[in-house]
């Protein structure tokens, strides 16, 4: 399959993001990980999620409770736009993955910037994912949203929360990025064609 | 119907971070470290086109200003942008891009999802003493644009019409997508 130029994959992406908002509203992925959380933990503990004798619907935890309990409300209730867009994202990009004939073997477990710069230690980098995972879903939790909302959507928008989170983004990305995959310190040195 | 758009927008969108490899954590970190701006032009000129054609369409009357959803700036905004991008970097993967991944059958994205699980609920659970620090401190007034937006809710910090400032920062971006090179820093 072509690999797109970045003029093609903007006008594609860009193409999701307008009818997103002209149909229904500006894309957003990480509150569907609250709600998930909030369903496993109402599975694990019912006490979390509760309807009062009037049908109303309350959490015993202020972060599920806030705002008419909105989170609480969409834990009992999954078959919302929100968590059904996430569910439908995994399945849209599991019918592209396999349209190139899905991740090639070298890639499943740790991809070539990570094998490059640290060999092809799996269980390190499934560590190390699974910490980024954690502190990713926490900013973006902090900030309000992620990538999607704050930067995507919010920029588009002229919002200036976007602005400020895309600040503080890549103000802390770029050199992470540069010093944890910096070269000159390779494990292994590949030669690059 | 809406379930049934939130499948379509939502598959088109996993289709589209697949096929425009945004899912690759290869292109994010040859992004970040400004090695292939490949990804950058592609999400720049993506926000510019989405920008002109949203704000067209509602000056043309044909989008509604609603569907918008501007979200609050405050303290935390900066600082959790901040806290994700050291993530980002490290793994290569946010939410959407992680979920997509994972769907493509990288096992390492599974991972980032479960430690996101866990990192959301931590989030819940220090939540109400987070709400009583600075960090919700609002900033420039919470929800608010650059411009003015006719018929929005939300209020703009400049007094300009915010749906033709919207047009022209979206040529911005696309204009700055155009002119970035593929390549900034040679790999060594």
């Amino acid at each position: 399959m072509e690999k797109l130029n970045w003029l093609k994959s903007g006008i594609i992406l860009g193409s999701v993001f307008f009818l997103a908002v002209l149909l229904v509203k500006p894309i957003g992925v990480s509150t569907q990980f609250v709600i998930l959380d909030a369903i496993i933990g109402d599975k694990i503990n019912p006490e979390l999620i509760t309807k009062t004798g009037d049908g109303k619907i309350q959490s015993t935890n202020s972060y599920l409770n806030k705002s008419g309990a909105k989170y609480a409300k969409s834990a009992i209730q999954p078959l919302n736009y929100d968590f059904i867009f996430v569910i439908a994202l995994a399945i849209g990009a599991f019918i592209s993955s396999q349209l190139r004939n899905g991740v090639e073997q070298s890639e499943k477990f740790s991809p070539k910037v990570w094998n490059d710069k640290f060999g092809k230690f799996a269980n390190k980098r499934l560590l190390v994912t699974f910490v980024s995972g954690f502190v990713v879903l926490f900013g973006a939790r902090l900030a309000g949203g992620c990538t999607s909302g704050h930067m995507m959507s919010g920029l588009m928008q002229t919002s200036i929360s976007a602005y400020l989170f895309t600040i503080g983004t890549f103000v802390a990305a770029i050199p992470t990025a540069m010093i944890v995959y910096n070269k000159s310190t390779n494990q292994k040195t590949r030669r690059v064609k | 119907m809406n379930i049934f758009l939130a499948f379509l927008i939502g598959g088109l969108f996993g289709f589209a971070l697949d096929r425009v490899r945004a899912s690759n954590p290869n292109y994010i970190i040859t992004m970040l470290k400004l090695e292939n701006l490949y990804l950058m032009k592609a999400i720049l000129f993506a926000i510019g086109f989405a920008s002109t054609l949203m704000f067209a369409g509602q000056m043309l009357g044909l989008v509604a200003v609603g569907h918008m959803s501007v979200k609050a700036s405050y303290f935390g905004v900066v600082l959790g942008g901040v806290i994700l991008g050291v993530g980002w970097a490290i793994s290569g993967y946010c939410p959407g891009t992680g979920i997509a991944a994972a769907a493509s059958g990288r096992v390492d994205a599974m991972i980032f999802i479960l430690g996101g699980l866990l990192g959301a609920f931590v989030y819940m659970l220090v939540f109400d003493q987070l709400m009583d620090s600075t960090v919700m401190n609002s900033l420039f007034g919470g929800k608010v644009t650059l411009g003015t937006i006719p018929g929005s809710k939300y209020e703009g910090i400049f007094t300009i019409r915010g749906d033709i400032l919207g047009i022209v920062l979206g040529f911005v971006f696309m204009f700055v997508a155009y002119k970035l090179p593929e390549k900034i820093l040679k790999r060594r």
